[in-house]
């Protein structure tokens, strides 16, 4: 029996809760809440791609460029709208993307893991060895106007958080209908069996290539939204721990559904918190036992958990 | 004539590094087709050792030309235990799950390495210059060299003819070949798989910290060290063909003689040069310059 997609409604549910939790909430947990939800959306982008059985081991790339790109808007060309800044962000991920992505897409498994980690690494050291673009120190991105409303007339603590939402939930939004779409199914089919799905007449490469600028333009809005929250971009953006960051939280969320990520995203979030609070400097080590439980134990992350729970429930319900 | 000279003899000792450190990478996923992501890190556990025992052994004050044999040996020897301890204790339980998974296995281990290395050693640097000096310099057409940067071109050499001999000319190499060829027949003709997996992980953890070892009195050792050290021979070892050591001494070369001469000539591109010379031999080549044939499996 087909379970009822409710993914919309509670799209919009979290985001109407979330938004709420802006108001209601102390600055610190609302700030932790904006940080999670913006890196989920690069999540959402490795997941996009893991769903294809593509590892990418450097979406920090992309990541790094949505920054800059936002801090290049606003210090050096005068564009100072986030709305106008988001767009242009995506659109950089689409150009790199498709430069990229030429290379890229001959490259499976372990191959296009290693790739894109180099080519994050790249940008890292293009960027640290270029004072024009901020060297190693990076630079501050000031607050920017969000769709005309200034940073003075609105406190952009409170109005960067619900522009954040809005932009991420409506792309979660756009994500699921396109996992569901012919099109999505069809990343399924390239982890099954890229050959098969030849046979169906459809290019792999051509699949690996779109699949691999969606998941950048996603990584890309989440780096210039993140600018904007912190206030700061530097090279760290592109530098692969980070990257190494955005798999971690794949996995531990999951593929199956597209909140997966954003569950991910905020148990990290709280991981992290409480890891930096009792042992900071086993940070890594914590991150690295995780990884090992969650793949030994756990391969189809913490969402799968969810499935069990409904899997059960309907099993009592038609016995 | 200076130039051309210094930038060859730059590029040799880079070169020589770099093999060592990607030899070990390249033989591990050739046998176990594992991309071992810790490798860095057990790079960085062989410079540490060796930055501790060389200023052990010299702060006692024993005869300083036995001391290369110590410290290689001692980091080799660290290298060893704990290529043992991951294989045995962590990568032995995912054995035959997707290649992908395995790689995010040794990512976690990566992590706890890099944390396990800050426990013992602290995060202050270790230096462990003495055995580098202690070599002294010769003149080669009226340009002094470090004698240990030739040092390390002969071990490199060394290593890679016993490597080459290892798996040509013992019994041993021919059942490693065998299992890289194909590992579900040579199980079946009775090749203990399991027994040859342990020692080709032990080997080119050993070789990891050997790199780590020889770098150690030439700089400063420090937490991260590792890190990059992945990326680059990770670079190497597919510019010549994952998975083949001839290919790795191509790469070493190819990418170390470049670098070199980047140095020399245009700094700022000394990284991206690396990245751009494998992005040329892959656009040309996708699987490397000595790339193997495989089956297509349906």
């Amino acid at each position: 029996m087909r379970r009822k997609d409710r993914t919309y409604p509670i799209l919009v549910g979290l985001f109407l809760l979330f938004s709420g939790a802006v108001f209601f909430t102390p600055r610190w947990f609302s700030f932790l809440l904006t940080v999670a939800v913006a890196r989920s959306l690069v999540v959402l982008g490795v997941v996009l791609l893991m769903r294809a059985g593509l590892v990418s081991f450097g979406q920090g790339f992309f990541y790094c460029i949505g920054g800059y790109v936002a801090g290049f808007s606003s210090n050096a060309f005068g564009v100072t709208d986030a709305g106008a800044v988001v767009i242009l962000a995506a659109l950089g991920a689409v150009v790199a993307g498709a430069i990229v992505g030429l290379l890229l897409c001959n490259y499976r498994d372990i191959f296009f893991a290693m790739l894109t980690l180099a080519l994050s690494m790249i940008l890292y050291s293009v960027i640290v060895k270029n004072p024009a673009l901020g060297g190693s120190d990076g630079f501050n991105v000031p607050p920017p106007t969000i769709l005309g409303i200034s940073p003075e007339a609105v406190d952009p603590r409170v109005s960067l958080p619900l522009f954040t939402f809005a932009v991420a939930f409506l792309l979660y939004a756009l994500a699921h209908r396109y996992f569901l779409s012919g099109f999505g199914y069809a990343g399924l089919a390239l982890r099954m069996n890229e050959i098969r799905l030849e046979y169906l007449s459809l290019s792999a490469r051509a699949l690996v290539f779109l699949k691999y600028i969606l998941a950048g333009v996603l990584a890309s809005v989440g780096g210039a939204l993140i600018a904007y929250i912190s206030g700061h971009v530097d090279p760290e953006l592109a530098y692969w721990t980070t990257s190494g960051e955005f798999v971690f939280i794949a996995l531990l969320g999951g593929t199956g559904h597209v909140l997966a990520p954003l569950a991910g995203g905020v148990v990290f979030e709280v991981i992290r918190s409480y890891a930096f609070d009792l042992a900071p400097s086993l940070w890594q080590m914590v991150l690295g036992v995780i990884l090992l439980l969650m793949i030994i134990f756990m391969p189809e992350g913490l969402w799968s958990l969810t499935e069990r729970f409904l899997e059960r429930k309907r099993d009592e319900a038609a016995p | 004539m200076r130039e051309p000279l210094v930038i060859l003899l730059d590029g040799l000792v880079y070169s020589s590094w770099l093999f060592i450190v990607s030899a070990g990478l390249t033989l591990i996923y050739g046998v176990m087709r594992i991309l071992n992501m810790a490798h860095g890190s057990l790079y960085a556990v062989g410079a540490y050792t060796a930055a501790s025992v060389v200023g052990w052994y010299f702060a006692s004050g024993y005869d300083p030309t036995l001391s290369y044999l110590v410290f290689f040996t001692c980091a080799a020897g660290a290298g060893v235990l704990a290529g043992l301890i991951i294989e045995r204790g962590i990568l032995r339980v995912v054995y035959g799950r997707d290649e992908v998974l395995v790689l995010l296995v040794t990512y976690a281990v990566l992590l706890i390495l890099e944390d396990v290395i800050k426990l013992i050693w602290g995060v202050d640097a270790y230096f462990a210059y003495q055995p580098y000096a202690a070599l002294g310099r010769t003149k080669i057409l009226g340009i002094p060299f470090a004698n240990y940067d030739l040092l390390l071109i002969l071990l490199a050499a060394g290593t890679g003819a016993l490597l080459w001999f290892g798996l040509n000319r013992t019994r041993q190499g021919k059942f490693l070949r065998a299992v890289i060829h194909d590992r579900e027949v040579s199980e079946a003709m009775g090749i203990n798989v399991t027994r040859l997996y342990t020692a080709t992980f032990v080997i080119g953890s050993a070789l990891a910290a050997l790199g780590g070892a020889v770098t150690a009195p030439s700089l400063s050792v420090v937490p991260g060290i590792g890190v990059e050290v992945i990326v680059i021979a990770f670079a190497v070892v597919v510019t010549g063909g994952l998975g083949s050591i001839g290919g790795t001494l191509l790469g070493s070369l190819l990418i170390g003689l470049t670098r070199a001469a980047a140095v020399h000539l245009f700094p700022r591109g000394e990284v991206l040069v690396i990245f751009v010379i494998m992005a040329a031999v892959l656009a040309v080549r996708p699987e490397g310059i000595f790339a193997r044939v495989k089956a297509r499996k349906i």
